[in-house]
């Protein structure tokens, strides 16, 4: 009779999981398509269809009550529907944009979207997962999806680098990962978050354990992450890899992990011995990523080293660890999600002179705003938002980030942060200069780049480009709002949910 | 209805029109040329918001409602929310905006015709009324400053509409420039408020506001008002409004006359609370509103552009309204606010009317044979004769004009008569010895609007035509797009004045603007109280002063006009001599300010002490910076072998420093 | 104690036993005509002596890793095989059935994508 009812339970939590199931039954229908004809064009827009219906379902838990599933191991409410819908949103915009770019490159094999789909799918369990057996499932089932779009052009000897480096320090840092999993789990006995944070410690040889877990524990995410000094990889292989493949690496996955950092920080360990690794890394990982991304020339190599400082931004927030931190972080990666997809996105549609990003220099785009000017004008609004200028989007996130880790009195942490965006005022607006106040002719690289004519436009890709810039506009007036939500995630009521599960 | 959806829906629905008129044609070539699409959306949605507000004006139970549309941001204290206040105020100025912006828009569907640009002005224009709303709904000083920064943008904008012409373009800058010196003043008191307060809306202001000390007071009022010079034109920063009648003639009739030039009289108003509270600085308002309407009004005689004439005109009917609230008349200026708008309103687009008449001659001029590289068609010694041809033109134009001379029974007549004797009054009664000076100035300031009023109508339409060949070539009426607009304003201008009747009549009790806006019957807008009243034989006597003061000196100018036409300038520059020079030279200010600002702040001060300073200084600074970073990069860089085994070393390495600082950090 | 481990000896010994019988079986039963290829380490497979840098088809690979992964996947099934008694005893038939035939089908889009796409044509 226990396991009828066990059944029967697992039935009635379905809809927690509809997301998920309807991400990966047309994750599998489309690869079935793709095994008859791998090119089909219906492919993508399946994708699509399915993850707009996904994000539909999710907007509509946005207001629901915390609260678990599935005996504890997946969590639901408005929390999990909104990193769900962060990674759903930036999977749709991905897919679009991949369309005429995979074309081009003559790569546009249906696997690509499925693939998509499935790393989509890891995400959402990442970002909704309650217990360390999910975080360790939705994690792999993201990270190995991604290692093989890392390396989709084959023939490019950078793509196929790119993907074996991701591959061999991502397997590395699992490692670690599984092994701080393991530790805490033998210091606490469960692998429930919450559980995990009303265990006894009773003995010092506990604590040592638990503590040296989450050390390592920390260490997986924060290589996801990609924050300093586990970000090595990150550099090579957003470079190498498809451009909107990734944007969607760099916005979406980050997303999903810190999405789940937070539950892991807010439910299983409220003990702030943590602050001060994460305010150090914060620190390193926003010196390195900005001063780092001061001397590229490719533009996509400067957008890895800007997604580094981003990500350190973001860990100033956790670092403080209230509730009005995580709230800005969580509104700080919808900003942040949007106005990288939009800059990947710009790039993709950049790379028109036969040569592939990885290669294309900065240079070779002189000018090219007054030629292409809705690129040009989207790209003006993503640098500026990722500045941190205050009419868009990245200004308020920035200010939910610093303005609660001031709160908790890491003062000095922002100070560094707010120099560090400083900082990357002039790579971020190099760009721009470059894009519009830069002559073709004057640039030997531009000139070369133009001999093949210009770049070709693609009118849905430009949409969502022109989407994402407005969006980042109008969160910029409802930023209030919407941190106000995110921080109605972590009220009181959702403490108590969280005694649930285990 | 609903009147939170109601307030909704005036807000939004121009804004809704700037998207769609600016997005649409941006992006789709040939949405541009679709004038009649562009116009009749640009024009309902505001004629609609105005419609939405007379519903909401005439079902007002006198309870104020406040609309909260989201919050913006909050930041410790501080609190920002975009949030509505309809009270009576807001509901007058709201009308206003949208009744003469509505009719303003009416007529440039006329006047834009065939210009390139129409979905541009369009979408400007629509933005501009969205901001003005913004102003004038705001619930608190964030809000209201959120608009008064947008309607001097959309200001910039539309003055430096036809940019290729780069006088155009400097004109908007200089409105741009002149109106950030008095909206850093405006910034700088509301943080003075919210330091001392804690709070920018606007019913704790008025509440706490008050209590305050009395230098935090002065200050405050001090700092409003000079945001208010800035953008209601006076003295010293009114330089920019003249030159701003460079922007086409419908946007001198909304933005530079009706609408955007007296939101510094609504501040005033709205605060008025505080400004009765800080009475040195009401003597301060009302001496320069004073000397700027004297100022002004004198320089308009000397000026032959038609539309400088106005734009003076404008910057001295400010001034009154400015006295007015000096003397704690605030819901008089509202009033003059109120019947301004129609008679500006009406006077400008006549003269943008009589405009693209002449400029219809010039044209003809031209394919005559004639050398036209002189004609200016909007000089009015070239003018002249103008009723003949375009009727409808002339008699709004007159009835307009006789309306700002205050000419017994017409609108300016009660409204610039209540401020002077509210100026009277404050001296007579309330002992306050600078209204004596500023009645005094204001009595004379009617004497000169009628004059040059008087002559700038005369010299337009009646007597001779002045241009070549005036037998031959005629001008023409403009449509009926441009006159229907005319004879809606000139109506407004004969009327809109019995809102307010003086108190000789049955003791004040008709005088509805006053009731409906006054604190004493339960309005937002205070007033200051005076013990005891003037005698009604000295009311009626000087109601006849100043009919009498206004009637002579119009017919006077009439007949001097009609007998000698332009050369009456010559003998009035004879007359006054030097003085005359001082006027035309508009008292020298626009030289003041190139010498003394321009030349010795900017350039020399600037470029020869500051500009050094930078470029060694602060730049070595910055530019040393930059390089340490760059050099810094370079090093990080070389960690960056590309190497995986590497890679792998730096994760070991960070494993070491995240469970170093973990185990033993804690 | 030792009585536990008793079925593990017996267990061991029987295969130990029959490993031996057969392949002695093969050897007296059997047809013996070597040649060279018949007496390589590992028929039709590669040469463990010499060079090392030879080419293979990358199928080899291939089909080793289908045969994995189907392999790993299937082993999944066993947990599900032995206690598929209780599920049923509990009243869970259709719950336990429904689990195993989702596995199943993504089992088989995973094997038709893997023939469609022509990874078993060791030909091709």
């Amino acid at each position: 009779m226990e396991l009828a009812r066990a059944f029967s339970t697992m039935a009635a939590d379905l809809p927690a999981i509809f997301s998920m199931i309807v991400v990966s039954v047309v994750g599998l229908v489309m690869l079935t398509v793709a095994a008859f004809r791998s090119d089909h064009p219906s492919i993508p827009w399946l994708g699509v269809a399915g993850m707009v219906v996904a994000s539909a379902w999710e907007l509509f838990q946005l207001g629901t009550e915390p609260g678990t599933a599935f005996f504890g191991a997946i969590r639901v409410g408005g929390y999990a529907a909104f990193i769900n819908l962060l990674v759903l949103l930036a999977g749709i915009a991905t897919t679009i944009l991949s369309v005429p770019y995979l074309h081009r490159l003559k790569h546009d094999y249906g696997e690509v979207y499925a693939l998509l789909m499935y790393a989509t799918v890891g995400m959402i369990l990442l970002g909704s997962s309650n217990s360390m057996v999910s975080i360790f499932v939705g994690l792999e089932t993201m990270s190995v999806c991604l290692y093989v779009l890392a390396g989709l052009i084959r023939e490019d000897e950078g793509a196929v680098e790119a993907a074996l480096k991701y591959f061999l320090l991502g397997a590395f840092s699992t490692g670690f990962f599984l092994y701080g999993i393991a530790l805490m789990y033998g210091a606490t006995g469960t692998m429930y978050l919450p559980a995990m944070a009303q265990a006894d410690l009773a003995t010092a040889g506990g604590t040592l354990l638990f503590w040296a877990g989450v050390a390592l524990f920390l260490i997986g995410f924060l290589f996801k992450v990609s924050a300093a000094p586990f970000h090595m990889w990150t550099p090579d292989v957003y470079q190498g890899s498809p451009t909107p493949l990734t944007g969607y690496m760099s916005t979406a996955s980050k997303a999903a992990a810190f999405g789940s950092l937070i539950l892991v920080l807010y439910y299983a360990l409220p003990a702030e011995r943590w602050t001060l690794v994460l305010a150090v890394v914060a620190v390193i990982t926003m010196v390195v990523g900005n001063v780092m991304a001061l001397s590229q020339a490719n533009v996509k190599r400067m957008l890895a080293y800007s997604s580094i400082a981003h990500a350190g931004y973001i860990l100033v927030a956790l670092a403080a660890g209230t509730e009005a931190a995580f709230a800005g972080a969580l509104f700080y990666l919808l900003v942040y999600t949007v106005m990288n997809i939009g800059a990947f996105g710009v790039m993709a549609l950049l790379e028109w002179d036969g040569r592939e990003g990885r290669v294309q220099t900065l240079d070779s785009l002189a000018g090219i705003g007054t030629d292409r000017p809705v690129l040009g004008v989207t790209m003006v609004v993503f640098m500026f938002s990722l500045t941190g200028f205050p009419p868009f989007g990245g200004f308020f996130g920035k200010y939910a980030v610093f303005a609660p880790a001031v709160d908790a009195g890491l003062t000095w942490l922002v100070l560094i942060g707010v120099l560090m965006s400083a900082v990357s005022g002039y790579y971020y607006l190099r760009v721009v200069y470059v894009f519009w106040m830069q002559d073709r002719d004057d640039v030997v690289d531009a000139r070369q780049a133009s001999l093949g004519g210009l770049p070709p436009v693609s009118r849905t890709s430009q949409g969502v480009l022109v989407v994402c810039a407005v969006g980042l506009v109008a969160m910029a007036f409802f930023s209030g709002g919407l941190i106000e939500a995110a921080t109605g995630f972590f009220d009181a009521s959702a403490m108590a949910a969280a005694g649930g599960g285990g | 209805m609903d009147s939170e959806l109601l307030v909704r829906l005036i807000l939004l629905l121009p804004l809704f029109g700037a998207v769609v008129n600016g997005l649409g044609p941006l992006f789709v070539e040939q949405m541009r040329t679709r004038e009649g699409w562009i116009g009749t959306l640009g024009t309902a949605v505001v004629v609609v918001p105005f419609a939405l507000t007379a519903y909401l004006f005439a079902t007002f139970d006198g309870t104020p409602v406040v609309v909260d549309f989201f919050t913006w941001m909050e930041a410790g204290d501080l609190s920002l929310q975009f949030s509505y206040l309809v009270d009576e105020l807001s509901l007058i100025m709201t009308l206003v905006v949208t009744g003469v912006g509505g009719v303003i828009h009416l007529y440039s569907t006329g006047y834009m015709h065939g210009d390139s640009g129409y979905w541009r002005f369009f979408a400007y224009l629509n933005l501009f009324i969205f901001a003005m709303l913004n102003l004038v709904l705001a619930n608190n000083l964030p809000v209201l400053f959120l608009g008064w920064e947008g309607v001097g943008l959309c200001s910039y904008l539309l003055i430096g509409f036809w940019y290729t012409d780069l006088s155009n373009s400097a004109a908007a800058n200089k409105a741009f420039i002149v109106n950030r010196i008095g909206d850093f003043a405006f910034l700088m008191a509301m943080f003075l408020l919210f330091s001392q307060l804690g709070s920018l809306d606007f019913d704790v202001l008025l509440a706490e506001g008050p209590q305050l000390s009395q230098d935090v007071l002065n200050w405050t009022v001090l700092l409003l008002f000079i945001g208010a010079t800035g953008k209601s034109a006076q003295i010293p920063l009114f330089v920019w409004l003249p030159d701003a009648m460079a922007g086409p003639t419908p946007v001198s009739a909304l933005i530079h006359a009706a609408t955007m030039v007296t939101s510094g009289l609504y501040l005033l108003a709205r605060m008025s609370e505080l400004v009765l509270a800080a009475e040195i600085v009401m003597a301060v308002i009302a001496i320069v509103g004073a000397l700027t309407a004297i100022m002004a009004a004198t320089i308009a005689i000397t000026q032959n552009d038609i539309k400088k004439v106005l734009a003076y005109s404008t910057v001295s009917q400010l001034g009154y309204m400015f006295m007015a609230a000096g003397v704690g008349a605030f819901f008089v200026s509202i009033f003059h606010v109120l019947t301004h708008a129609f008679f500006k309103g009406c006077l400008f687009l006549g003269s943008g009317s009589v405009i693209h008449s002449m400029e219809h001659v010039e044209h003809e001029l031209e394919a005559e044979g004639h050398d036209v590289s002189d004609f200016d068609p909007q000089d009015m010694r070239t003018m002249g004769g103008l009723q003949q041809y375009m009727p409808s033109t002339g008699w709004t134009y007159f009835i307009a004009t006789l309306a700002i001379s205050g000419i017994p029974l017409l609108a300016g007549f009660f409204s610039k008569d209540e401020i002077l004797f509210k100026a009277f009054e404050y001296g007579f009664v309330g002992g306050a010895n600078y209204a004596w000076f500023v009645w005094g100035v204001g009595v004379i300031t009617a004497a000169l609007t009628a004059f040059y009023m008087a002559r700038s109508y005369y010299l337009t339409f009646l007597g001779e035509p002045r241009w070549p060949d005036a037998d031959t070539v005629h001008a023409h009426e403009s449509s009926a797009s441009m006159t229907i607009p005319l004879w809606i304003l000139a109506g407004g201008s004969a009327v809109t004045g019995y809102l307010g009747l003086p108190a000789v009549i049955a003791d004040g009790k008709l005088n509805w603007i006053h009731h409906y806006l006054g604190a004493d019957y339960g309005g937002p807008v205070a007033e200051p109280s005076l013990a005891g009243h003037v005698p009604l034989a000295l009311e009626w006597g000087l109601i006849g002063l100043s009919s009498g003061i206004a009637v002579g000196v119009f017919l006077y100018a009439r007949s001097a006009y009609l007998a000698t036409g332009v050369a009456f300038d010559e003998t009035l520059s004879a007359r006054f001599g030097g003085l005359y020079q001082t006027w035309s030279d508009t008292y020298y200010w626009d030289d003041f300010y190139d010498n003394v600002v321009v030349d010795s702040l900017i350039n020399g001060l600037a470029r020869r002490g500051l500009a050094p300073f930078d470029g060694r200084v602060v730049d070595g600074i910055v530019n040393g910076v930059a390089g340490a970073a760059q050099v810094g990069s370079g090093l990080l860089r070389r960690l960056q072998t590309g190497v995986v085994q590497n890679y792998a070393l730096a994760l070991v390495l960070g494993v070491v420093l995240v469970i170093g600082l973990m185990v033993f950090g804690g | 104690m030792f009585a536990e481990f008793v079925p593990l000896f017996i267990m061991i010994v029987l295969a130990l036993g029959l490993a031996f019988t057969l392949l002695k079986a093969a050897e007296i039963l059997g047809p013996s005509r070597p040649n060279k290829i018949k007496r390589t380490p590992y028929e039709s497979g590669m040469d463990p002596v010499g060079s090392a840098r030879e080419r293979y088809s990358v199928k080899f690979y291939l089909v080793a890793m289908i045969f994995i992964v189907f392999d790993v996947e299937v082993v999944f099934m066993y947990p599900w095989a032995v206690s598929f008694q209780d599920f049923i005893d509990g009243g869970a038939f259709l719950g336990v059935m429904t689990v195993v035939t989702i596995f199943s089908v993504i089992l088989m889009v995973g094997l038709l994508y893997d023939i469609k796409k022509g990874g078993l044509d060791f030909e091709k």
